[in-house]
C-alpha cells in the first residue's frame, strides 16, 4: 500500500496515472492566481455523476482548534437537522464531535473534531450485509438509508466510532437531509453542499479557519498544497484505511 | 300432471319480487351518491402548472421513476434529475397544512385509497419551504 494511499481506493496503473495527471494539468490552467481556481469549487453539472478524478478530503490544524469550542458540532446540527432531544444522551446522534485529549507524560493538551474519516477501504461498507454502507466514486462514504436494516454492525466495525443509530421517530429533517428512525447515519461532508460546489458546515462555522476542505487528487487545491507542505497525520494509520480526514499537530 | 299455485303463493311470490326490485334501486342510488362504499382520494393540486410527464404515466410509473432517481442520487452523486422527491413536495403539498401528509394530503390520501404504505417520510421531509428549527438541541 502506497503511502498517497488516501487518494482512492487500491493501486492505480500507470496509465490512468497519466491520464489524471493530464486532467490535473488541463485543470491548472484554470488557476487565475495561486489560490484562486475557477474549477475547484464549480457546482458539478446536472446530470453528470461524482467522479472518481476527485477525492475529497480534510485537513484538521489542531493547533489551531481551541479546547470548549463547538461551533463546528453547532454547524453540523443546525446544516443536517439533528435537532431532537433524545431520552437517553447516549443515544444522542453525533456526526461530528470535540475530544479533548492529554498527554500523560508531558502534560500538553489538545483539542480536535472527531468525525467520519471517509476512508479510502471503509470498514463499514466492508461488513454492511445489506450494501447499504457504501463509498461514492469521489471518496465520500455515506448509508444508503433506503436499504439500510439498522443492524448497526457498521458502528461495530468504525475505529473511530462514527456512526450513529437513529432510536425515535424525526419530524425536523432538514428537506436536502433526510434521516429518520431506525437508520445509521454518520457524516457526509455535507454532500448536499459538496454538490453544490460549497465546503462542509464545519468547515465554514470553525472561527479558526482550522478545517481545510477539498480535492485531495487537485495538486492546486489549497488541501493539496497544505498537505505536501505540513507534517499531517492519519488516525490510527497503522490500520491501513487510507483516511481521507487528516490532522495537522497531533 | 301440472301444479298449479294457489292464489296465496302467487301473491308471496309477487311481494318477494317487489321487494327485491326496491331494494336493487336503493342500493343502486346511495351507491351513485357516494362514489363507491371507499371515499375517493382527494387529488388537489395545491400549485398546478406543467408536471414532468402526463397525468397518466404519473398515475401509473411515478414510484418507479423516483426509485430510479434516488439510487442515481446518492450512490452516483447525479443531481438535477427531472424525477425529484422534493420537486414533487414543492407543487404537491397542501395550501393548509403545507404537506403532502394528512387526510386530504396529495401523497397520503391516494395512499390511503390505494391501500399502499409510504415510508418515504420516515425520513425525507413532507413539508414545502421547510426550515429546520435552529438551536433547540439539548
Amino acid at each position: 500500500m502506497s503511502e498517497r494511499d488516501f487518494l482512492g481506493a487500491g493501486p492505480v496503473d500507470s496509465g490512468r496515472r497519466r491520464f489524471v495527471g493530464a486532467a490535473a494539468a488541463g485543470v491548472g490552467a484554470l488557476t487565475l492566481a495561486p489560490g484562486i481556481h475557477l474549477v475547484s469549487a464549480a457546482q458539478r453539472p446536472a446530470g453528470e455523476p461524482a467522479s472518481s478524478t476527485v477525492r475529497w478530503g480534510m485537513l484538521i490544524d489542531t493547533t489551531r482548534c481551541a479546547s470548549g469550542c463547538d461551533a463546528c458540532v453547532r454547524a453540523c446540527n443546525e446544516e443536517n437537522g439533528i435537532t431532537e432531544r433524545v431520552s437517553d444522551p447516549r443515544q444522542a446522534s453525533q456526526w461530528i464531535r470535540k475530544i479533548e485529549l492529554r498527554d500523560r507524560q508531558t502534560g500538553r493538551q489538545l483539542s480536535l473534531p472527531m468525525m467520519c474519516q471517509h476512508c479510502a477501504h471503509p470498514p463499514c461498507v466492508d461488513v454492511c450485509p445489506t450494501g447499504a454502507s457504501m463509498k461514492r466514486a469521489d471518496g465520500i462514504v455515506l448509508v444508503d438509508r433506503h436499504i439500510c436494516i439498522g443492524c448497526r454492525y457498521c458502528m461495530m466495525a468504525c475505529p473511530y466510532k462514527a456512526r450513529s443509530f437513529v432510536h425515535q421517530p424525526l419530524t425536523q429533517q432538514n428537506p436536502e437531509v433526510p434521516r429518520g428512525l431506525g437508520c445509521v447515519e454518520s457524516c457526509t461532508f455535507c454532500v448536499h453542499r459538496v454538490d453544490k460546489g460549497q465546503t462542509p458546515a464545519c468547515v465554514e462555522a470553525c472561527p479558526e479557519k482550522a478545517m481545510v476542505f477539498g480535492d485531495l487528487k487537485d495538486p492546486n487545491s489549497e488541501i493539496s498544497r497544505r498537505v505536501a507542505q505540513v507534517a499531517s497525520t492519519q488516525v490510527r494509520a497503522d490500520l491501513k484505511l487510507g483516511v481521507g480526514v487528516r490532522y495537522q499537530g497531533i | 300432471m301440472s301444479v298449479t299455485p294457489s292464489p296465496i303463493q302467487s301473491a308471496i311470490w309477487r311481494w318477494c319480487s317487489v321487494l327485491v326490485a326496491v331494494l336493487a334501486a336503493t342500493m343502486a342510488a346511495v351507491a351513485h351518491a357516494d362514489g363507491g362504499r371507499t371515499p375517493k382520494p382527494a387529488v388537489t393540486i395545491a400549485n398546478p402548472g406543467q408536471c414532468i410527464a402526463p397525468v397518466d404515466e404519473m398515475r401509473r410509473n411515478h414510484m418507479d421513476m423516483l426509485k430510479h432517481q434516488r439510487d442515481r442520487t446518492l450512490r452516483q452523486g447525479i443531481r438535477g434529475e427531472k424525477a425529484s422527491l422534493n420537486a414533487c413536495i414543492e407543487c404537491h403539498a397542501g395550501k393548509s397544512t403545507g404537506s403532502v401528509l394528512g387526510k386530504d394530503g396529495f401523497c397520503e390520501s391516494c395512499h390511503a385509497y390505494a391501500a399502499v404504505k409510504l415510508d418515504c417520510w420516515d425520513c425525507h421531509q413532507p413539508k414545502a419551504n421547510y426550515r429546520p428549527a435552529v438551536g433547540v438541541k439539548p
